[in-house]
């Protein structure tokens, strides 16, 4: 399986074999590279960055404190967009704990002005 | 009575904000002026995540970034003037604002320029048929977006494939949207990998490279257009004319430099960055006037922003302090490959290191990068990818650098 390795702007062309359950990457530079091509390849994830709404009609932005499993994303912004949060939101409020998945949280990131 | 700062920053976005930072450190009285009601820059509607890997070691959003920033900014004695507009700045460094207050102008020892950049509009790039309503910039769309909440459509065609076009296609196919097609005038991407990755390929969203509008059709609302692939040349080959529905058209075709400011000041400026011209400490052709950020260069990450804005705020600081003695330059030359390199400018016989940040021209695999001085190769290194959307950076041996700089692929 070829893909590109986005843990960072380098953009790491990557090749994921498996040959009797061992799975070998090959074209990372770096051993974060190894270690996406190997994640992608058995359960890919995704960080999820997206909006929720303010009781007083304005806008936050929220993230997941870690990656999510892939095929829950857009669930998972579905969820959020039925959110309203309190007006006196800040950055780093948690709005859910053991969001889709163990240990992440969906965190406020900024609000808008 | 006339307020004197050592150091005025115009722009308080991530590069303006750590410029005012550096200087600080140095020492200096420093204002910074932000035309908007918040510091923060272009981060604050860039919610996605992706900055500060390079330069804070951690994965933020752009707000989160900001904040950090910020934050320092309100914990030291840095003056912040909001909703002012810097509209004019002379020769001998009076910087005319227009604030809530009224019209104030500000004497400083140094000026950092840190406009940022805008979007090319549709005035731009020749789109033929008829203005309907609809057609937006990306980075207007995402304003809208994440600050105000408001979808500016349901049927989506972006053009161009720039980072905040593929960024936009992924949020509005969350908020529900349907993106029909990217269309790419170019065989590649300007955009980064990841990008293309985590926002198209993730929702199967299809990019056409080599392709380009054709015609606009609706009114008063765009309904749909017409597409075609391009020949060698970029122009459209009509007899392959197609058609999509849509209701909204983005357009991420580039940026650039916000330099108005610059009008009528002699100050030189680089055709192909649409910045200014500048040497080591990104002062440019005018004495005590520094540039640093997307208001320089066009940056795709704002890690070398904050990195490229510590330098021009020490450095002003420097020269309003009268520690920063200018001298004997040599000039920097991008060929065979490179489009440009920056700064263009390295003052001659010093001690350490300098880094020279440049962008290709093309896609380029397999290519080694060489940087000569006068005719006698410096540095060499192989890389296995160049792209023209990726700010490439060699760090070059000051006492090496003798004679003019010359960087190319071979
Ligand atoms: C949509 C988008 C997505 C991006 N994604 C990423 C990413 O994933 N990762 C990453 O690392 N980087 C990313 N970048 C790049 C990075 O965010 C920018 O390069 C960076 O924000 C540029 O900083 P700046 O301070 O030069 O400009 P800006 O952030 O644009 O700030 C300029 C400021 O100057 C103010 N100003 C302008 N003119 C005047 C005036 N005359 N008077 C007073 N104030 C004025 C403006 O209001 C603004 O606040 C992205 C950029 C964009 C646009
Ligand atoms: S392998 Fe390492 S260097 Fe290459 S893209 Fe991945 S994280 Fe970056």
């Amino acid at each position: 399986m070829n893909m590109i390795c986005i843990m960072c702007p380098m953009g790491c062309p990557l090749t994921v074999e498996e040959n009797n359950g061992v799975i070998t990457v090959q074209g990372h530079t770096c051993p974060r590279g190894k270690k996406y091509g190997e994640q992608e390849f058995t359960a890919p994830v995704r960080v999820l960055t997206t909006l929720v709404k303010r009781a007083d009609g304005g806008m936050a932005s929220a993230k997941t404190s870690g990656p999510i499993p892939k095929d829950k994303v857009r669930e998972a912004a579905e969820c959020v967009g039925k959110i309203v949060v309190s007006a006196d939101v800040k950055i780093g409020d948690i709005i859910e704990e053991n969001f889709y998945a163990d240990g992440v949280n969906l965190v406020i990131t900024g609000v808008a002005q | 009575m006339t307020k004197r700062y050592d150091v005025v920053v115009i722009g308080g976005g991530p590069a303006g904000m750590a410029a005012a930072l550096s200087a600080f450190e140095k020492g200096a009285k420093v204002l910074i002026v932000e035309r908007d009601v918040r510091l923060g820059g272009i981060l604050n509607q860039c919610i996605h995540n992706g900055f500060g890997l390079h330069y804070i070691g951690e994965e933020l959003t752009g707000p989160e970034y900001a904040d950090r920033f910020v934050k320092l900014v309100e914990s030291k004695h840095i003056d912040v003037m909001l909703e002012s507009m810097v509209l004019r700045l002379t020769a001998d460094r009076k910087v005319e604002i227009l604030c809530p207050q009224g019209y104030v102008t500000v004497e400083a020892g140094a000026v950092v320029l840190a406009m940022g950049c805008r979007e090319r509009t549709a005035g731009a790039i020749a789109v033929p048929g008829t203005r309907p309503a609809g057609v937006y910039t990306a980075g207007m769309a995402q304003k809208l977006c994440n600050m105000k909440g408001y979808l500016v459509g349901k049927k989506v065609v972006i053009l161009g494939s720039g980072d905040i076009g593929l960024i936009m296609a992924r949020r509005m196919t969350l908020e529900g949207a349907e993106v029909e097609l990217v269309l790419e005038l170019m065989p590649y991407s300007s955009g980064l990998k990841r990008n293309i990755v985590q926002c198209l390929n993730d929702y199967d969203i299809p990019i056409k490279y080599a392709h380009t509008i054709t015609r606009l059709v609706g009114s008063p609302r765009l309904t749909g257009l017409y597409y075609a692939p391009v020949d060698e040349n970029r122009n459209p080959i009509l007899e392959q004319e197609q058609y999509v529905e849509c209701d909204t058209l983005l357009l991420s075709v580039g940026l650039i430099p916000e330099n108005d400011l610059l009008n009528g000041l002699d100050v030189e400026m680089s055709p192909i960055t649409s910045g200014a011209v500048v040497d080591q400490n990104r002062m440019t052709s005018l004495e005590g006037v520094f540039s640093c950020g997307n208001v320089l260069h066009v940056h795709d990450l704002v890690d070398n922003v904050s990195r490229e804005a510590e330098i021009a705020g020490a450095s002003a600081a420097d020269y309003a302090m009268g520690a920063l003695k200018s001298g004997d330059t040599i000039s920097v030359k991008a060929v065979d490959g490179v489009r440009y390199a920056l700064p263009q400018r390295i003052a001659k016989g010093n001690e350490g290191k300098v880094d020279v940040y440049f962008r290709v021209g093309d896609v380029y695999k397999g290519k080694r990068i060489v940087v000569e001085v006068d005719g006698k190769e410096v540095y060499s290194r192989k890389t296995l990818i160049l792209a023209p959307g990726e700010m490439e950076k060699i760090t070059l041996t000051r006492a090496d650098i003798t004679g003019d700089v010359t960087v190319r692929l071979v």
